[in-house]
């Protein structure tokens, strides 16, 4: 025995100086991870603020009243906004129901096999394809062979295409993260497979699928592309008829059918006006987009924190 | 050796279990289950205690590909629950199951405790109050939570959930209960309050319980069946068991020589 009552083949300073060097190794990867993660916000804020300090002074309740106009202080994003709203209206519509059940679907009643694997590959693929290719894949569809023409109606099933893979790929990935003890534990008590999706499935799976369906809205708010192309209007000063009417039965979907434009376009066309008085314009859309945004995946980030702190497994 | 005035409330005759994978993991076991008695299960890891007593409930009907052959008779009428024309929903409404981790939903305490009711369609107010009340009594929990039925489930400690799935398994009146090394995961306190709620719920139904805990095994039950490598090896009332395995190998895992 020595008289540190160390055994003779541990050395400690060896073992300390192993030690120091492995560390080393945490500092260069969080010294790395956080040089990328600062440069990615700081782009991020530096465009940002951009747009806001370019398009201030245009950032107030008229911009928000008036509709476009060829004079530049006239000019407004009213028709703009309405018809985003109206749009990702239609699409949470259609894209949410659908795209919550084929997840489901696939998760829980699918069986198991290449034909699973097959709708499998082709929805993480749909994902990833541009979406101007979902805009000439609804120029065909909806607006030439089914008719619908260039409407709000086309323009949010066009987007709506665009969100279902994020809604069903959330879906299923929030249904995986439901433990397999609580699952059992509903069916031990015999409930069927409904009675589990039901019951739990869909409610514990909610945090996941909310915060899709919101980066989904999210994305499909900043969408130009497809909705150029199936020919959005680019100049609009009236508005879709109103959903909410005066006289029973008090709704209407006249506004399906009606013309429309959208934030990001209105953004796209006033930058390509030459006078600068409409870049300041582009600038303030741009800053309500990117806001818009944010606040929605705002949203989505305390809605999945409220539900999530509910359940501890 | 076993006494004439038992009633066998379960069999398994001849039966054997392969998963989707191919593994034969249970040959010819042939068990009864006495009612109003506890049969404790043991052997050492991997031997196919869990893989029987979760075909009780048919657990293995919700993964695809899984294959019970042979018979698991429930009596009085004499039934089959492992054939085909048998729901394993019925099967589970007769025969309930409490889990090795406490596994509550994320849900209220009385919500947890009424959920086998609901499923079965019960939505009488009244009705519900009574048999969640009963049933947590029956759990001994009513006590601690009378107060609080409308909290959440995950508020309460690991012992006191695993009292109220007990509870939630119980509410529905099951005639046999499956207990999957229900006490692994708490401390030694919360083990003899179930090891006594057991002893109390045999009163009225019948018990099957997989422990890899030889001492509680030979506490709380009445039988004992050794199970190695997917065989069962000797089925005995636990005194016998315990000091005089006709077996080898029983001897040899139960003085701890193995295993």
């Amino acid at each position: 025995m020595k008289k540190n009552n160390l055994p003779e083949n541990k050395n400690l300073d060896l073992i300390r100086a192993l030690i120091i060097k492995h560390k080393k190794n945490d500092h260069i990867f969080a010294g790395i991870g956080f040089f990328v993660i600062a440069s990615l916000a700081v782009a991020l804020l530096v465009l940002f603020l951009d747009l806001l300090i370019n398009g201030y002074p245009k950032i107030n309740l008229e911009f928000f009243s008036n509709f476009p106009s060829r004079k530049p202080e006239m000019a407004g994003i009213l028709s703009a906004w309405m018809g985003s709203a109206l749009v990702l209206f239609v699409t949470f519509f259609v894209a949410v129901p659908i795209g919550v059940a084929a997840g489901i679907y696939l998760e829980e009643y699918a069986k198991k096999g290449w034909f699973a694997d097959l709708i499998e590959i082709n929805v993480s693929n749909l994902a990833g394809v541009p979406s101007i290719i979902y805009g000439l894949l609804a120029l065909g569809l909806f607006v030439y062979e089914f008719g619908m023409g260039q409407s709000i109606l086309t323009a949010g099933l066009t987007l709506s295409l665009l969100m279902l893979p994020i809604v069903i790929v959330s879906t299923r990935e929030a249904i995986r993260g439901i433990p397999v003890h609580i699952r059992e534990a509903a069916f031990a008590v015999g409930a069927t497979k409904w009675q589990v999706t039901w019951h739990h499935v869909i409610q514990y799976a909610m945090g996941g699928v909310l915060t899709g369906i919101i980066i989904g809205m999210a994305r499909a708010i900043g969408e130009t592309a497809p909705v150029i192309t199936i020919g959005a209007l680019t100049f609009i000063a009236f508005l879709p008829p109103s959903p909410v009417t005066e006289v029973a039965p008090f709704i209407n979907f006249d506004w399906l059918d009606a013309g429309f434009t959208v934030l990001p376009i209105q953004m796209f066309n006033w930058i390509s006006r030459p006078e600068h008085a409409f870049h300041i314009n582009a600038a303030a859309t741009g800053a309500v987009i990117i806001m818009l945004t944010l606040l929605m995946n705002g949203v989505a980030i305390k809605l999945r924190y409220n539900i999530r702190k509910k359940i501890k497994w | 050796m076993v006494k004439k005035q038992e009633i066998i409330k379960a069999e398994s005759r001849n039966f054997n279990f392969f998963y989707a994978d191919g593994t034969h993991a249970l040959k010819d076991i042939n068990v009864p289950l006495y009612e109003k008695r506890i049969t404790a299960l043991i052997g050492p890891s991997g031997c196919g205690k869990s893989t029987f007593l979760r075909s009780f409930n048919r657990m293995h009907d919700l993964y695809p590909g899984n294959k019970y052959q042979g018979k698991i008779i429930l009596n009085p009428d004499d039934t089959n629950i492992l054939d085909k024309k048998v729901d394993a929903i019925e099967v589970r409404m007769r025969i309930s199951m409490v889990f090795q981790k406490p596994n509550p939903f994320p849900k209220s305490i009385y919500e947890n405790v009424a959920y086998g009711l609901r499923v079965r369609g019960e939505n009488n107010k009244r009705m519900l109050d009574d048999k969640v009340e009963e049933a947590l009594k029956g759990a001994s929990l009513w006590n601690e939570v009378k107060d609080r039925l409308p909290d959440l489930a995950f508020n309460l400690s690991g012992g006191q959930q695993q009292r109220l799935c007990i509870a939630r398994a119980l509410a529905t009146d099951p005639e046999i209960m499956l207990f999957d090394e229900p006490t692994s995961a708490l401390d030694p306190i919360a083990t003899v309050n179930i090891e006594e709620l057991m002893s109390e719920l045999k009163k009225k139904l019948t018990i099957l319980i997989v422990t890899h805990n030889m001492q509680q095994a030979a506490r709380i039950s009445d039988y004992t069946a050794y199970m190695y490598l997917g065989k069962m090896i000797e089925f005995d009332e636990t005194d016998i068991i315990f000091t005089n395995p006709s077996k080898k190998e029983t001897e040899d895992y139960i003085t701890g020589k193995f295993g």
